[in-house]
């Protein structure tokens, strides 16, 4: 029997194995940032103890630190800034390398790491956030981690897991024009749930998703842990090789080559077999938008919101009413009805450079509506200098868009960018939580290009029929 | 790590599915470098009103559940993040147990790791627990060495757990300690490899 690319990747990484316990692996690339990983650091201080491979762990800032130009001046949230801190010094300390606020390289952890070449295929890479799943894109399996394991992975550079279920979601047919990678991650949490995954690790295949960039797998696979996977992964191609050429940290001339060859062995065999097998038809998929109060409360763009009633599951049922109730939204309302107040792009589901061209090509020429206030921010400082040398600021900024600073900003509100009790956000993020982005602020999942026209009509649009 | 044994406690009712770690520890919460401080920020949004008192309409701000250690929830508890602040907040608002008929996998871990034992149980007993300690106080005993749960008349069942799970517990053995026995096993591993960038 054939193996699945997880399966090549757990062996590979395998340092310990004994039945009826979870096994030992090697972790080859450990992400941290300020939130999940000063209890980490304390405890191997209170141990008297050293991180086992500084070179093999990445840090950055992102989760609270404001984007807006006062950025570099000192973080006025006192507690926001004693984390930061507090990072700075445990990096010095255990000599781990920092991208900081004022360096290129800062950014969304899950959009550096790719960016600067640290992600390749075959690794194992972990971190203290939950859409680590990200990586899995370049077929590495990457999962996210608690603060205890991030102790584990400073002080061992080992993990303790026992060995989950795969799940292969194969993505059949061809993806309608206008209708992206988001698009086709919502739909599949819709179809699954947000408990779908839980146990598994997904291996996305098929036609569609070879026919992504690498922006687009990344999306995919970020929002794996929506549907309760912790990792999402999908195999490296010739677009994933391409993507990666001459990145900082990627092997160059000959090694990258060598590299190439065992790269590619990192696919599943054609006779394995996956504990479960999911197909999503593209031809039948539009842009989504979410509803609700969990990723799985989705909508078509031409649909309107369900009635409670016309679900099976009183569970589901239930869970619907207390979501609309939070929404402020009626059963049968159309999408296309519901207006907007706030439109983010950003997080490290949809802020990388294809992102926002992809954005800027919707608002190009156009005024935001004069009831919505939107915002901008980059993946990371390279993306947004990119996008500058791209002219990308300058059309956001002239449609009315606020062209920030690079952070997880919005997507999860631990700066100062949230909204208020009531505000309604067209956003590019991953969750829609009751006080995800501020207490009492409503959130709409959609892709980029979805939160685009919505920001210039003031209420969601069918971008297929943008002009 | 707490050894945990047996554990007789107050039941607590909270009758949601996908109860996420947003809401368990909303995230302006997370900025304390210390792994204490969370219990009364546990539920913040829910538990308070927007003067910081006491939402009467909150069940856990019930003052049956006061001394509740005991929490049953609904499918998908813990949903989201990795935060390792919802399990610290929910042991140091006083829970040391919390069945469900679903948890999400980055959670559960996260709960063992600080003796903090989750059990699974199918939705009909999970709603027989719910529906008993919504209508009075109602204790039950946890006994995890024989793997059971019982309340003071008839009811007792039994649940499932993954023996090295349940041998730390008891034990009250953190998981790097083991590893740190594995130093040569790790370093062997390390030495075939090549080295990396």
């Amino acid at each position: 029997m054939g193996l699945t690319m997880f399966d090549k990747i757990w062996r590979d990484h395998l340092v310990f194995e004994s039945s009826g316990k979870p096994a030992l692996i090697y972790i080859d690339l450990h992400l941290v940032h300020e939130v999940t990983s000063p209890q980490a650091f304390e405890g191997l201080r209170l141990q008297n103890r050293k991180v086992r491979r500084p070179e093999l762990t990445i840090s950055t800032v992102d989760h609270n630190i404001p984007t807006d130009d006062t950025r570099n001046d000192e973080i006025k949230d006192v507690i926001a800034r004693q984390q930061v801190e507090t990072l700075r010094k445990n990096c010095k300390d255990f000599g781990v390398t920092l991208y900081d606020i004022d360096s290129n390289a800062q950014g969304i952890v899950h959009v550096i790491g790719p960016e600067q070449g640290y992600t390749q295929p075959g690794m194992t890479i972990v971190c203290g956030d939950s859409h680590t799943s990200t990586h899995g894109a370049f077929g590495s399996l990457a999962f996210g981690i608690g603060t205890s394991e991030v102790e584990h992975v400073l002080a061992t550079q080992t993990l303790r897991q026992n060995k989950p279920k795969t799940m292969q979601i194969d993505f059949v047919g061809e993806l309608p024009l206008g209708v992206t990678a988001k698009d086709m991650i919502l739909s599949t949490i819709g179809k699954i749930g947000t408990a779908g995954g839980t146990g598994y690790v997904i291996e996305y295949t098929g036609n569609a998703i070879r026919s992504l960039s690498m922006e687009g797998r990344m999306t995919i696979c970020n929002m794996s842990i929506e549907a309760g996977a912790r990792a999402g992964m999908i195999a490296p191609d010739d677009t994933t090789f391409k993507w990666m050429k001459g990145r900082k940290f990627v092997p160059s001339g000959e090694s990258y080559e060598d590299s190439i060859k065992k790269w590619r062995e990192y696919q599943s065999d054609k006779d394995a077999i996956f504990d479960t097998k999911i197909e999503i038809n593209c031809s039948e998929l539009e842009p989504y938008v979410s509803w609700g109060t969990n990723p799985g409360q989705v909508s078509k763009i031409t649909d309107s919101i369900p009635y409670p009633e016309t679900f099976e599951d009183p569970v589901d049922q239930e869970s619907a009413n207390r979501a609309m109730d939070y929404m402020g939204l009626k059963p049968g309302t159309n999408i296309e009805d519901i207006k907007i107040d706030r439109a983010f792009i950003g997080s490290c589901t949809n802020a990388r450079l294809e992102d926002l061209r992809s954005a800027a090509e919707i608002v190009k020429g156009k005024k935001i509506s004069s009831t919505v206030r939107a915002q901008v921010m980059p993946g990371s400082t390279l993306t947004k200098i990119l996008a500058e040398k791209e002219g990308l600021d300058s059309i956001f900024i002239d449609a009315g868009f606020e062209w920030r600073n690079s952070g997880c900003s919005m997507c999860l509100g631990m700066n100062p960018d949230i909204l208020i009790p009531g505000e309604r956000c067209a956003s590019t993020s991953n969750r829609n939580f009751e006080g995800r982005q501020g207490k009492g602020g409503r959130t709409h999942l959609v892709s980029p290009t979805m939160a685009a026209a919505a920001a210039i009509a003031g209420n969601f649009v069918d971008v297929r029929n943008w002009k | 790590m707490e050894k945990f044994i047996k554990h007789e406690g107050i039941v607590a009712p909270l009758d949601r599915a996908n109860v996420d770690t947003d809401q368990i520890i909303p995230k302006q919460f997370l900025k304390r470098i210390e792994r204490t401080g969370f219990g009364e920020f546990a539920f913040f949004d829910w538990r308070y009103l927007e003067d910081g008192i006491l939402n009467p309409d909150f069940i856990l701000n019930d003052t049956k559940y006061k001394k509740a250690s005991i929490l049953v929830s609904g499918r998908n508890f813990g949903s989201g993040s990795s935060r390792e602040h919802a399990p610290w907040a929910l042991y140091e608002m006083g829970f040391k147990v919390i069945i469900a008929p679903s948890f999400a996998d980055i959670f559960r871990n996260n709960c063992m790791q600080n003796g903090l034992l989750t059990i699974v149980l199918d939705d009909e007993i999970v709603d027989l627990i719910m529906a008993n300690s919504t209508k009075s106080i109602y204790k039950l005993t946890i006994d995890l060495q024989k793997q059971t749960i019982k309340d003071s008349e008839k009811f007792s069942t039994t649940f499932e757990i993954d023996s090295f799970r349940k041998e730390c517990l008891i034990e009250g053995l953190d998981d790097i300690d083991l590893s740190f026995r594995m130093e040569e096993e790790i370093s062997n591993f390390e030495s075939l490899r090549a080295p990396r960038w």
